[in-house]
């Protein structure tokens, strides 16, 4: 059949057209902006709007920031310079640079300390935020870190906060020679280890190595204050969180209502009367004559705190693991503190990450609070000290600008880290 | 052959006390009793000991005690000569105020923010990501700090508004924002007013009643009645009349510039403002992620069986989406409330007189009676914490997913 027709068929085409490139409209920016910005007359309306309120915020920051001062001495010579033009006065940031960081009684010599114990925070830190890929070894320096830190910090003699680590190392060992008895014994066995080693520290502790000027705590501030009170209090609170959760999960109904109801109160006021407490009212609780740091009675208040709040979070945590997992742990034959620490916590916990973390940022922004009961952290600085002086009264916005851009630099942060540990710990097949 | 017998009941022992899992827990449960109780009197004999070496005692007679300040904003009278218990009461007054303000500002802007952050617009999109994260991740204290100084040092004085050519004017020639507050017209409730008022409230009532006939029609036999319109209809139709019934009882009083000042009007303060709008923006920002949040839980399926039924989008969005995701998003709505009250205690910062700067500053400072003040002020935020749980467990029980 196809040979009577052979002849009538003048042209059979043998190979592919080459593919026209697709119609301008459908490629390229032009798509992605017909698609994302001017779909439809309402959203086009929108995006002009967004692009209107876009253009103002830069015209009334971009002229301020660009033509800033960084050199001078005085609001006063900042005006003379500008001479009418806009700008910003940043010379308050580089003039009271110091005073912004460590608060204004620091001594300047020893700025250095502070500074460094900022810098091993991240050597001490970055194994435990990055467990999966670096050296195990490194947790080592973790542990030793708050003594360290401590020691760099606060100044004085490196032979007390040497004893006490040493102190924690052989409660370590005692735990470790005696967890074969029994969870419990083994902790009561390194709490005790533990006493016996604090008190020797503090009956031997005198001895003078290595010694830094001492600073008391009263002459801590700055954004230094803010970062000593959101480390040492979210570092506290996740073990306290922890067993109170545990605690309001328990079957004991005395220890439940405990629980319960220290974290219902403590959830249920402000912060700030927290802060009366430790300002006005912890002192009457203490024995006559017991004079007690503002910035430790501070840490107490907040680490009951964040605890709290913690708490709930890891109580959230435990709930939503599926009821087997606690009866596998049972026909195990795991007594209660193995199958915590085995099976419930690590899992738990996993599933509290996030919330965790919210309290943890939440926590860090709470520490401004502390102005209000007259400490000069990072906004106490600037409200009192600088903001009174005759040189730079007037130079808000430079001053909350950088206040703001340094806790969103930390905050924001820290919400990414938590973001990318999530996908890192996620182990569901999907 | 095995026989089953009961295991012989075994005397008791003093060593079960710690071995045996049945007796355990008591001994866990009185060893943590008597650590607390012992806890409680070591501090309370502290306390005894402290209060009888400065020569106090624990009482509350001060609060009939003349308070001796002045509070420039309150909501009910108050003359420096009131007393202390006066004085906590415009704070806590206030306090509801600022809370209330707050929520319902908060809210609109968190509901605008999370739904636009789900926009198609890509611009619109990352426009409010950035709102969000900016003020998430910043203390609110800044803020509040931040817009203090703009309402005090950044506006104008009132002397500006003065002059042929002011430099500056009012909006509208009734809203004037000046560095000592803001002022707005202030209504005046003349004769009849309450008759207009009582008419709006039933008219609020009627668009209910109309919207529940509605549905209930619509449900049994498929009729279905237009809303939109009468529902304004019913709303301000009945109140406008009435008003001219009446003869126009409710007037406005402008703020007119006399003197160094403005006269009349309604004067809201610097404090007030700040705190009210920087908590309702950094409120805002994390209504805006719970929004978001509630409305992805809601799966694309129930969309599209929505649609496969024939429903036209409007009411998939009020028949099926809303209603699943507000179950998400109502909780952490409340719980932000709640920290917008807990969060106004800054009030403070900016000299607001709120509860924790009248019971929790002055009258503290004033009459030294410490631990009375700040227990009274826990005591405050602890029942209005509990009375906002539970309002929330009643709806968590109203809404949970009912399981068979």
């Amino acid at each position: 059949m196809s040979d009577t027709h052979a002849e009538s068929v003048a042209y059979v085409r043998d190979t592919m057209l080459p593919e026209s490139p697709p119609p301008a409209a459908e490629t390229g920016v032009t798509k992605w902006m017909k698609k994302n910005l001017f779909a439809t007359i309402p959203n086009s309306v929108l995006t002009l709007a967004a692009i209107l309120v876009i253009y103002f915020l830069l015209a009334a920051t971009l002229p301020w920031i660009l033509n800033g001062i960084w050199n001078a001495t005085s609001i006063r010579e900042c005006r003379e310079i500008l001479d009418g033009a806009t700008g910003g006065c940043f010379a308050v940031l580089s003039d009271r640079w110091n005073q912004l960081l460590f608060g204004f009684k620091y001594p300047s010599t020893e700025y250095w300390r502070p500074a460094l114990a900022f810098l091993l925070l991240f050597v001490a830190a970055a194994p435990v935020m990055f467990f999966k890929y670096l050296p195990r070894q490194m947790l080592l320096f973790t542990g030793v870190y708050p003594f360290l830190a401590f020691w760099l910090i606060w100044g004085g003699s490196i032979v007390p906060p040497l004893l006490l680590l040493l102190g924690f190392v052989a409660a370590y060992v005692a735990f470790k020679a005696l967890e074969k008895r029994g969870f419990g014994v083994a902790v009561l066995g390194g709490l005790g280890v533990l006493v016996v080693a604090i008190i020797l520290a503090g009956s031997i502790g005198k001895i003078e190595v290595l010694r830094l000027e001492q600073v008391q705590s009263r002459d801590m501030g700055g954004f230094l204050l803010n970062m000593i009170l959101g480390t040492v209090c979210v570092s506290l609170s996740i073990p306290i969180g922890i067993a109170l959760a545990l605690g309001r999960q328990s079957d004991m109904p005395i220890i439940k209502w405990i629980c319960v109801v220290f974290i219902e109160f403590i959830r249920g006021v402000p912060l700030i009367t927290l802060l009366f407490v430790a300002n006005v009212v912890l002192a009457y609780f203490l024995p006559p004559g017991t004079t007690f740091d503002l910035i430790v009675r501070v840490i107490i208040m907040i680490t009951a705190f964040a605890s709290a709040y913690i708490a709930e979070v890891i109580r959230g945590g435990l709930a939503a693991l599926p009821r087997g997992q606690y009866e596998a742990a049972d026909s195990l034959g795991l007594d209660y503190a193995q199958a915590m620490r085995l099976i419930i916590l690590p899992q738990a916990l996993k599933i509290s990450i996030p919330g965790i973390v919210n309290v943890a940022v939440g926590l860090f922004k709470d520490t401004t609070l502390v102005s209000v009961i007259s400490m000069f952290d990072l906004v106490g600085m600037i409200r009192g000290p600088i903001l009174a002086s005759t040189d730079w009264n007037g130079v808000y916005w430079e001053l909350f600008g950088f206040a703001a851009l340094l806790f969103f630099v930390v905050c924001y942060g820290v919400s990414q880290y938590s973001q990318w540990l999530e996908r890192e710990l996620n182990t569901d097949h999907r | 052959m095995t026989i089953m017998t009961d295991p012989q009941q075994e005397s008791f022992r003093p060593s079960m006390l710690l071995n045996d899992t049945r007796y355990r827990s008591y001994t866990f449960q009185f060893i943590a009793l008597m650590v607390l109780i012992g806890i409680i009197a070591y501090l309370g004999y502290n306390l005894v000991l402290n209060l009888r070496a400065a020569g106090l005692n624990i009482s509350y007679e001060f609060l009939g005690e003349p308070a001796g300040y002045d509070i420039n904003q309150t909501l009910v009278e108050y003359t420096s000569r009131s007393s202390h218990l006066t004085a906590a009461i415009v704070g806590i007054l206030n306090t509801l105020l600022v809370a209330f303000l707050a929520c319902a500002t908060a809210t609109i802007f968190g509901v605008i923010a999370g739904v636009l952050r789900l926009s198609n617009n890509w611009l619109i999109r990352k426009l409010m990501s950035g709102y969000v994260e900016a003020f998430r991740n910043v203390p609110v204290l800044i803020w509040i700090i931040i817009i203090f100084t703009i309402m005090t040092a950044v506006l104008p004085a009132p002397s500006a508004f003065r002059g042929d050519d002011p430099d500056a004017s009012m909006i509208l020639g009734s809203v004037a924002f000046t560095n000592r507050g803001v002022y707005v017209p202030m209504p005046i409730w003349g004769e009849g007013s309450m008759v207009v008022v009582v008419t709006f409230i039933l008219s609020v009532i009627g668009v209910f009643a109309y919207r529940r006939y509605a549905k209930k029609l619509l449900y049994a036999t498929g009729r279905l009645l237009p809303t939109g319109w009468p529902s304004l209809a019913i709303l301000f139709v009945p109140s406008i009349l009435m008003f001219f019934v009446m003869g126009q009882p409710i007037s406005l009083d402008f703020p007119e510039l006399g003197g160094f000042n403005f006269r009349g009007g309604l004067q809201i303060g610097a404090p007030l403002i700040a705190l009210w709008f920087a908590l309702s923006i950094y409120t805002g920002a994390f209504i805006a992620e719970n929004v978001r949040a509630g409305i992805l839980a809601v799966s694309k399926g129930q969309t599209e069986a929505a649609a496969s039924l024939g429903l036209r989008p409007r009411r998939i969005m009020n028949l099926v989406i809303l209603p699943q995701a507000l179950r998400v998003i109502i909780p952490p709505l409340i719980s932000q409330y709640l920290n917008i009250t807990k969060n106004s205690s800054l009030a403070i910062a900016v000299g607001y007189a709120d509860i924790t700067a009248t019971l929790g500053g002055i009258t503290l400072n004033q009459t030294g009676r410490a631990i009375e003040c700040v227990l009274l002020l826990m005591l405050f935020y602890l029942l209005i914490s509990l009375g906002i749980s539970a309002v929330m467990n009643v709806y968590n029980n109203a809404v949970r997913l009912k399981e068979r």
